[in-house]
């Protein structure tokens, strides 16, 4: 992959939580106008990942490109000017709960520009009509059931024609039909709009039915990069797990602890 | 020497605390005139800290007031002056009770409601997404709430007075049988601006106060039911006791 392709570039980004290392030298590229996953077991820091993409968390060092802005070090303004050119869909919608569906995929629009009404109402009709929500524009997101919201909350994020659409666990808690319409979505808004899309998620079936790229993240670095049919034939225990749904493996069963029978005696006052 | 220290470390840490309150405050006050190019936004939230808060204001200022009227009435019977009634729940009213009870009420009505809107807002990812579409949550959402906050609640403990001399009258004159003219002229004649001023000036450090503590400890929630549960109650108690000791300051700076 050449330099000019990567949308976004993370080269050895070190990040710790209070003295915890989550990523010790990161590497990683997102291609432009593909749909890449990034996978792993929970508490590898996916979401953190996404928090150092977006913006939302600082990486302590190394270089984080994200369209041509360096994250690191990043003043407030500049990263809001880049964020109105990215899209994110939160793991539960994250819809205002204050307004309609309609004013919530309006709300980008009414904030940053001033377009007129009539304007505004069609596009806001188009985006909708994309994820097949016009007839919901008046419900509120009370009314709403998981997957229709997450649906409301796709259309807010493509409401400002982003160049890169995040999705956090978008196919969490979804039933089989909803999931199947998201996982639609991923890939035709990826295609008809051109952008960027970066997926994580842990759900093996469904990242590789749209992904084109999966990176597979283990213990704050990169544990395997290739396309999901490279990934099922990956010569790495901790991806045959993980691809594999196996309960004990380089990721281990049990929490860490001290000896099993040692603990139940000394409960019994046994020594 | 235990005692000492833990003395020491609890002090710095309310010191902390402060001073986050007041850098929080000083956030708020920059983005203010930002957020005054939305008046829209600032008069949805009167609507939600006053108007909404206008039924339990009214109730109880009646109640405070015809208690006054009666105690009142008890009281200055004895030295037989009880035309001097209007002037002492007016005192009473416009001073003390009018401002201090109804932030105490604002805190537990408007408050309560602020702090846990903001913590569920946070809780449920709404504030990060706003930033991710890159509107600032405290522009939009804080600032026009505590605005909104400090209007209301001079309006609020102004009707509350108002309503409270209303109820004084109507048991002390209606029911207990003091001279109407003489109620309200003796009212007239000693109760003051300045009297007036000490109620304005105490309803809006109140508000001020009452409403940045609940944007605050709303704001800076832990995004789970138990700390926006922990927030709101930590809003009332707060409120009430910064609410009391401030009444003490300006009371005494009136003097």
């Amino acid at each position: 992959m050449n330099q000019s392709a990567a949308i976004v570039d993370i080269r050895n980004v070190n990040y710790a939580v209070n003295g915890r290392p989550i990523f010790a030298g990161l590497d990683m590229q997102v291609p432009r106008g593909r749909i890449t996953a990034v996978m792993g077991p929970s508490g590898t820091g996916k979401t953190t990942l996404l928090r150092l993409i977006t913006g939302q968390a600082r990486a302590d060092s190394g270089s984080i490109m994200v369209a041509g802005q360096e994250l690191v070090n990043v003043r407030r303004a500049d990263l809001y000017v880049l964020r109105r050119r990215m899209g994110m869909l939160f793991q539960n919608g994250a819809l205002l709960t204050d307004l309609s569906v309609f004013e919530n995929v309006a709300f980008p629009l009414r904030e940053h520009t001033d377009l007129p009404e009539r304007l505004i109402r069609d596009l806001v009709l188009t985006k909708l009509q994309a994820v097949g929500l016009r007839g919901a524009a008046e419900l509120m997101p009370s009314e709403l059931s998981g997957g229709m919201s997450r649906r409301v909350a796709l259309a807010r994020a493509i409401v400002m024609d982003p160049e890169i659409l995040i999705y956090d666990e978008p196919f969490v808690g979804l039933d089989p039909i909803s999931l199947g319409v998201i996982l639609r979505l991923i890939r035709r808004l990826n295609d008809a709009l051109g952008i960027t899309s970066i997926v994580v998620s842990h759900d093996v079936q469904e990242i590789s039915a749209v992904s084109d790229l999966v990176y597979l993240l283990s213990g704050g670095k990169v544990a395997a990069k290739g396309t999901p049919q490279q990934l099922q034939s990956y010569p790495s225990e901790i991806v045959r797990q993980f691809v594999g749904g196996l309960a004990d493996g380089p990721v281990p069963f049990h929490f860490p602890a001290p000896d099993y029978f040692g603990e139940l005696l000394a409960r019994d006052g046994v020594s | 020497m235990k005692l000492l220290a833990e003395l020491w470390s609890s002090s710095v840490e309310s010191l902390v605390g402060l001073g986050a309150v007041v850098r929080f405050l000083l956030r708020l006050l920059v983005d203010t005139p930002r957020a005054l190019l939305r008046p829209d936004l600032i008069a949805q939230q009167v609507y939600n800290s006053g108007a909404l808060s206008l039924v339990i204001i009214m109730l109880s200022g009646l109640f405070v007031g015809m208690v006054l009227g009666l105690q009142g009435f008890q009281l200055l019977q004895r030295f037989g002056s009880e035309e001097a009634l209007g002037t002492a729940a007016t005192i009473g009213l416009v001073k003390e009770l009018g401002p201090v009870v109804t932030a105490l009420l604002f805190a537990g009505r408007a408050g309560t409601a602020l702090a846990s809107e903001l913590g569920l807002m946070r809780a449920t990812d709404q504030l990060s997404a706003m930033e991710m579409m890159a509107v600032d949550p405290i522009t939009r959402v804080v600032v026009p709430r505590f605005l909104g906050g400090v209007i209301a609640m001079p309006l609020l403990a102004a009707i509350f007075s108002v309503i409270g001399i209303y109820g004084a009258q109507l048991i002390g004159v209606q029911i207990m049988g003091v001279d109407s003219g003489s109620f309200w002229s003796q009212m007239r004649a000693s109760v003051g601006l300045s009297d007036i001023n000490e109620g304005i000036v105490k309803s809006c450090i109140f508000g001020v106060m009452c409403s940045l503590i609940a944007v605050y400890e709303g704001y800076h929630a832990t995004p789970t039911a138990e700390g926006v549960g922990r927030a709101t109650t930590r809003t009332v108690v707060t409120s009430a006791v910064v609410v009391l000791f401030f009444d003490y300051l300006v009371t005494a700076a009136f003097l």
